[in-house]
Parts: structure tokens; C-alpha cells; sequence
């Protein structure tokens, strides 16, 4: 039992627990990028950099906040940030849509056009990110760091294995959920919801139902927008923030969003999840969880790892590939892309 | 456009006339760095103190019976070789300098020694590579450089790592030449020496998220954790991971970890934290440290002090040589070395008149260089610790 139990704390230490917290905010990262492709049509590129700007804002308030001595105690400032950093990128966003996008909308263009638009916004963002806050790596959570430590475990415990819980991990997670939970009662259930997701489905049809198509297009926006600043203020807190990581995100969140079936939140979100453990769990050398698990005395040579961390990033394209030749649609059967 | 055409083709006609004036008085050396590209902040300091050495020859009137010397700064890019090749052939061909001081990464000098100097035969001092690789390049014996090579700093940090009584140990290394380089020259130092290496892994830099490298590491197993990648990178990012997931407590670093914002990120939950970095082997006073910042260089740059001997170097064996040409080549070793009369920065009129009379110098420099066979820096370096939340220098080696 023993023995079983030091193996399950070492496998989610180093493998549950980081793949959770990664999946969480991959997932409310896809979502957006699903969603601005079900209603607006097209793969927004920039939305990794709108994260990266949202992030930005939330920094600024921190640290305004940090300099009248604003505190909440265990819990990051970032999280009474926030709200005015979504504010912000709203406003932002929907200036973009303004002066970029709605002129190739009004056109109706083909949507590889407005996908190259959005690479334009996308290089723009990525410059006004690192003018205002640099390209070094900024660190801005306060608070307490660990909800548990592995020292601290391993005492409590008696065990042989420590497990480290960290305050933004467990912020993460109650977001993500809180955040997904809203998202989808709003699509379900409420009206702007319901013509959003009439929109998506049929414009023609959505539009002779009396639905105005520019208040779609906003509200659309706003969410993805206010999506976007929470993954990255959340992947920030995490990790740490590095305009070029975000950048870097593009890859997962979109790996997400086509695995899941594209245009389906529900499918960004499993998408988000199955990206994040694979990663995890695919790199992982095993060999101390299976030395707990086997006979007394049982000693493994190599490391038990399927595949070098090395290859960590190709893990996402390998599943993409996959997909998209075994199933093109998507888990939940999105677009055909 | 008209416009912009008849001012290219002025300044071309300028760029002309000015090398209409070059004549046998002048010595033109050229300098490449990367002055764009990953080292854009701190190459403009290392040019500056290569030409500040430059100038102090020049002004001495005493430089090949009374040459004047002139750089002509091209880009190295520091990462594309191509780039760099052709800046080296345009100084060459259309500049028509005497030596190349430069470049400076370890990728970049490979390119431009296997494709240019070599192949002209022109010598190239360059005042920062450190891969190992460039000891074993095939150089005619016309390259130098006054940086070690990181095959010694492996070596060093093997001995420390184990000095320490620390025998098993995980090493994770950025992924790049000077990573692997130094992964490779420490992994055989420390197994020479009795040591065993869990797993050496490498991490890539610009990452956010280390939690699959510093699994695998943790998996491996080791008492400490060397850590050969960069502080405001990667290193830093596996650092902090395996900190939070009590992977490791003991660190080791190279000189690419050094520097006080590893202490700010991580606070009080880093316990134990050493490591090695280049050092100047100058005892007592320090005349550099007077003419840099008079010159407004200042000694805080990595690689000024190097790039001062460099040039100085390069210039002191054309003396030596009794002619600006890749003859002076032969010269260099003897110059940097004992015996002689010793040499220090500053000094370089002194050091050119000794060489002209034909007494033997010993130069020492901004940073005490010392040159090995084939051509590199000897290298000095320091142990540094943290102990109560400083970083103290603890011994030389």
C-alpha cells in the first residue's frame, strides 16, 4: 500500500497535476480560437498575442496595485487585475475588427484572407507587447507560492515521494472551470447565446431570422477576447510571462482546437486536455513509478521513457497529423478543414 | 527615387575616394561582431574595446614605423553563417584588411575560419568563441582566441561538482553549441574523475514550461542538478520547476547562470547554488579598469577585457612580424606568453617598441591572457556559492 501510494504521489506530482494546470489553460486558449472560427469563419492567428497583450495589461495593474500596497493575502494581485486588463483587450480587439477586419468582412473575402490579416494584427500586437513591457521574462505573481510543498508533504506524509501543490495551479483549475462552466450556460442557454450559435451554424438562416450580424461579430469578440486574457494571465501567473512564449502557445492551442473537432467548444476543451497530457505523459521516465510498483528489490536500468523531452514540442504535430488523416473532423466532429 | 539613387550613388562615390586615400600608412583591421542578432546588447562594448586598443597603437606612432591603424566594423549576425561569411569576404576583398578580429559566436567563427580567413590565408583573432570545437578546426595556424574553451570550464566545473562530494548528478544543457559543447566536455570530465551522470537532457530555451524535461531529470535521479543553459532562459525555467517539485535541492552552474536575477525569481527556496565563470587572472591593481572607462567602455560587459587583448594581441605580433600580413601569425603565441617583459593594458606603446628592438614581451593584458596549444585562452575561472543570499566568489581556478 505504501508502495502504491509513493508511486501515485510521484506520478502526479511530475505528471497530473502539471498536464491539469497546462490542459486548463490550453483549453480556455482553444476555446477562443474556436470560436472566432465557428461565427467569424476564420483561423485567427493573432490570438496568442492578444493573450500575450491581455497578460500585459493585468502586469501593469499589478504593479500599480502593488505600489499603493494592495494585497490579497495568499492570492495573486493579478486576479483584481484582471478585469480591467479584459476590459482593455476588448477595447483593443474590437478596434482591430474595426479598422482591419470589418473592411475585409464588408468585401466578403475568401477566409485565407482574413487569416492573413490576422498574421498582420498578429505581428502588430507582437510589437506593441514588446514595446511597452520589453521581451525579457517578467515574473508577477504574489502571494504565497505553494498551497503544499514536497518538503512539507513528504513530512506530513511519512511518504517517500513529495507532492507540490502551488497556489496558481489550484487558481488555474477553479478558473477554468468557473470560466468554461459560464461559457457554456451563456452558449446553451441564454438568447445572444443561442443566435451566436445559430450564426455559426447557418449565416443565411441566422440572418433572416432577424439576428444583426454586427452584434454576432462583437459579441464574438468580447468573448474570445476576454478568453484570451484569461488563459494568458492564468498561463502567466503559472509560468511566468515571456511575450515569445505566448507567441509559442499558437501551435498547442490550435493542435487543440482541430483535435477536438474545430468550431466545438467542447471539443477544445478535450482537445486542450488530451494536448497537455500527451506532452506530459509521453515524456515522462517512468522508471521510479514502476520500481515502487513492482516486486520488492525490482530495479529498472534505463529510464522507462517513451520518448525524449527533447521531442516534447513534435508531440502536438504528431497528434495533429493523426487526426487530421484518421479522423478530419475532430473528436467531436467539427469543420472539415 | 531619383533621389535616394543619386545619394547611393554618392555615397559610393565617397566610400570610393576613401579608399582612394587608403595608402601604405594606413592598417585596416577588420572587426566583426555581431552588432545584430542574440548578442546585440553586449557586442558594441566588445567592438569598442577591441578599437580602443586600436587607437592606443595607432597613437603611438610607433606601429610598424609609425602606421596608423583603422577598423572597419562588419555584422556577424552571431547566428547566420552565411551572413557572416560574406561580411568577412567584403572586408577582404573590397576593404582589403590586414587581419579580422572577430567574430564572435562560436557558430558564426566556424563559418568564417573554414570559408574565408583559412582558405586566404588572413589570421582572425576572436575574443569570445568558446565551443570546443573550434580547438580542433583546421586553422593552418592562423586562428586565435583570447576566450577559453568551454571544454576547460567543463573540466572545472567537473572538479567543483565533486569537490563538494557530490558523485551522481543530472545534467541538463541548453540545445545549442555552446550547451552541448559544454554538456559534452563536462559529462567527460566529471566520468573521468569518478562521477556518474544520471542523464544529460537538453532543454530548449524560450519555453514557458520545463515540468516534462525536469521529470525525466528527476526520474534519472543524482544528488545535485547542473544546470548549463542560460539565466534569463531556459536554465532558469528548469531551475525553477524543479525546485517546486522538490526534484532537486543541490544546483550547479556554468557561467551562463550567473548573475543576480536567478536570486530575485526564485527567493529564499533555492538552498544550495554554485557554479563557475570566467574570471580575469589580474592581481592587485588593475589598469584596464582606468582606460575602459575613460573611454567610457566601462569593465562590466562580458568579453571587454578579451577584446582588448585581441586586438592588442593581433597588432603586437605585426610588429613582431615586421609587417602587416598574416605572417604575424607565428608571432602570436610568443607575444601572449613567457618570458619577456610583462605587459599590461595600457602599456601597448611600451610593448611596441620593446617588440621592435626585438626584446621578448610578455603580454598580459586586460584579462592576463595566457595562450594553449592550438591558440585559446588558458582560462581562468571563479567558484562562486551563494551564501546567505549573495553570490560570493569563493576560490580561483
Amino acid at each position: 500500500m505504501h508502495e502504491f501510494a509513493n508511486a501515485f504521489v510521484l506520478f502526479s506530482n511530475f505528471v497530473l497535476i502539471p498536464s491539469i494546470t497546462y490542459g486548463s489553460q490550453l483549453a480556455i486558449g482553444a476555446l477562443g480560437i474556436t470560436l472566432v472560427f465557428s461565427i467569424l469563419r476564420f483561423a485567427n492567428f493573432a490570438h496568442g498575442d492578444t493573450m500575450a497583450f491581455g497578460t500585459m495589461i493585468a502586469i501593469f495593474c499589478t504593479w500599480g496595485l502593488q505600489a499603493v500596497g494592495f494585497s490579497l493575502g495568499p492570492l495573486p494581485v493579478a486576479l483584481v487585475a484582471l478585469p480591467v486588463a479584459i476590459a482593455v483587450t476588448v477595447g483593443l480587439v474590437l478596434g482591430t475588427d474595426k479598422i482591419i477586419y470589418r473592411f475585409y468582412r464588408d468585401k466578403k473575402v475568401d477566409p485565407i484572407i482574413l487569416v492573413m490579416a490576422s498574421v498582420g494584427v498578429m505581428f502588430m500586437m507582437n510589437g506593441l507587447v514588446r514595446i511597452f513591457i520589453g521581451v525579457g521574462e517578467v515574473s508577477f505573481a504574489d502571494g504565497s507560492r505553494f498551497i503544499i510543498r514536497a518538503r512539507e508533504f513528504r513530512e506530513m506524509t511519512g511518504l517517500d515521494e513529495g507532492l507540490a501543490l502551488r497556489t496558481t495551479q489550484v487558481i488555474t483549475v477553479v478558473v477554468a472551470v468557473v470560466v468554461m462552466g459560464a461559457l457554456f450556460w451563456f452558449l446553451q442557454k441564454t438568447r445572444t447565446g443561442k443566435s451566436l450559435r445559430a450564426f455559426s451554424d447557418n449565416e443565411d438562416l441566422a440572418l433572416l431570422s432577424g439576428i444583426k450580424p454586427e452584434r454576432v461579430v462583437q459579441i464574438t469578440w468580447i468573448i474570445a477576447a476576454t478568453l484570451a486574457t484569461i488563459a494568458g494571465v492564468l498561463y502567466g501567473l503559472d509560468k511566468g510571462f515571456r511575450p515569445f512564449t505566448y507567441f509559442q502557445l499558437l501551435l498547442p492551442m490550435f493542435a487543440a482546437a482541430i483535435l477536438g473537432g474545430i468550431g466545438q467548444p467542447i471539443g477544445a476543451v478535450v482537445g486542450g486536455f488530451v494536448i497537455a497530457f500527451s506532452e506530459v505523459s509521453l515524456t515522462y521516465a517512468y522508471r521510479r513509478v514502476f520500481e515502487y510498483l513492482g516486486p520488492e528489490g525490482f530495479e529498472i536500468e534505463g529510464l522507462a521513457q517513451l520518448i525524449q523531452t527533447e521531442y516534447k514540442f513534435a508531440i502536438s504535430f504528431m497528434l495533429l497529423v493523426i487526426v487530421l488523416l484518421v479522423r478530419p473532423t475532430g473528436i467531436f466532429k467539427g469543420r472539415v478543414l | 527615387m531619383k533621389r535616394i539613387f543619386l545619394a547611393g550613388l554618392s555615397t559610393v562615390a565617397l566610400m570610393s575616394a576613401t579608399a582612394a586615400f587608403a595608402d601604405d600608412h594606413e592598417v585596416k583591421i577588420g572587426v566583426i561582431l555581431g552588432f545584430s542578432g542574440p548578442l546585440e546588447s553586449i557586442t558594441p562594448a566588445m567592438g569598442a574595446s577591441g578599437e580602443l586598443a586600436m587607437k592606443e597603437v595607432s597613437d603611438s606612432g610607433a606601429f610598424l614605423g609609425g602606421k596608423t591603424v583603422t577598423p572597419v566594423r562588419a555584422d556577424s549576425t552571431c547566428i547566420d553563417a552565411a551572413a557572416a561569411t560574406s561580411s568577412a569576404e567584403r572586408l577582404l576583398s573590397s576593404e582589403g584588411v590586414a587581419a579580422i578580429f572577430g567574430p564572435d559566436c562560436s557558430g558564426v567563427t566556424t563559418a568564417v575560419v573554414n570559408n574565408v580567413t583559412v582558405p586566404q590565408g588572413v589570421m582572425n583573432i576572436s575574443p569570445s568563441a568558446t565551443s570546443p570545437a573550434l580547438s580542433s578546426i583546421e586553422d593552418n595556424g592562423l586562428f586565435f582566441r583570447t576566450s577559453p574553451s568551454d571544454a576547460r570550464q567543463g573540466a572545472i566545473l567537473a572538479q567543483v561538482v565533486m569537490d563538494r562530494g557530490y558523485d551522481e548528478v543530472a545534467v541538463t544543457f541548453t540545445n545549442n553549441d555552446y550547451g552541448k559543447g559544454f554538456a559534452d566536455a563536462f559529462v567527460a570530465a566529471y566520468e573521468g574523475i569518478g562521477g556518474k551522470v544520471t542523464l544529460s537532457a537538453a532543454h530548449e530555451d524560450g519555453r514557458a514550461d520545463y515540468s516534462a524535461e525536469v521529470g525525466a531529470l528527476s526520474a534519472a535521479g543524482g544528488d545535485a542538478l547542473v544546470v548549463l543553459g542560460y539565466i534569463d532562459q531556459g536554465g532558469l525555467g528548469v531551475m525553477r520547476s524543479a525546485i517546486d517539485t522538490g526534484a532537486f535541492d543541490v544546483f550547479a552552474g556554468g557561467d551562463g547562470m550567473y548573475g543576480a536575477s536567478l536570486l530575485e525569481t526564485l527567493g529564499d527556496d533555492l538552498e544550495v547554488w554554485f557554479g563557475t565563470l570566467p574570471g580575469s587572472a589580474i592581481e592587485g591593481d588593475d589598469p584596464f579598469v582606468a582606460i575602459s572607462e575613460a573611454a567610457g567602455i566601462g569593465i562590466d560587459g562580458p568579453y571587454v577585457r578579451e577584446s582588448y587583448d585581441a586586438a592588442a594581441l593581433m597588432l603586437l605580433s605585426m610588429q613582431a612580424a615586421g609587417e602587416a600580413t598574416a605572417a604575424a601569425a607565428e608571432h602570436v603565441m610568443a607575444i601572449a606568453n613567457a618570458p619577456g617583459e610583462k605587459i599590461a593594458a595600457g602599456e601597448l606603446a611600451r610593448g611596441l617598441e620593446l617588440v621592435a628592438a626585438g626584446t621578448d614581451i610578455d603580454y598580459v593584458g586586460a584579462s592576463g591572457v595566457e595562450l594553449i596549444e592550438p591558440g585559446e585562452s588558458s582560462g581562468v575561472y571563479r567558484e562562486y556559492e551563494l551564501v546567505d543570499g549573495a553570490l560570493k566568489d569563493v576560490k580561483m581556478h
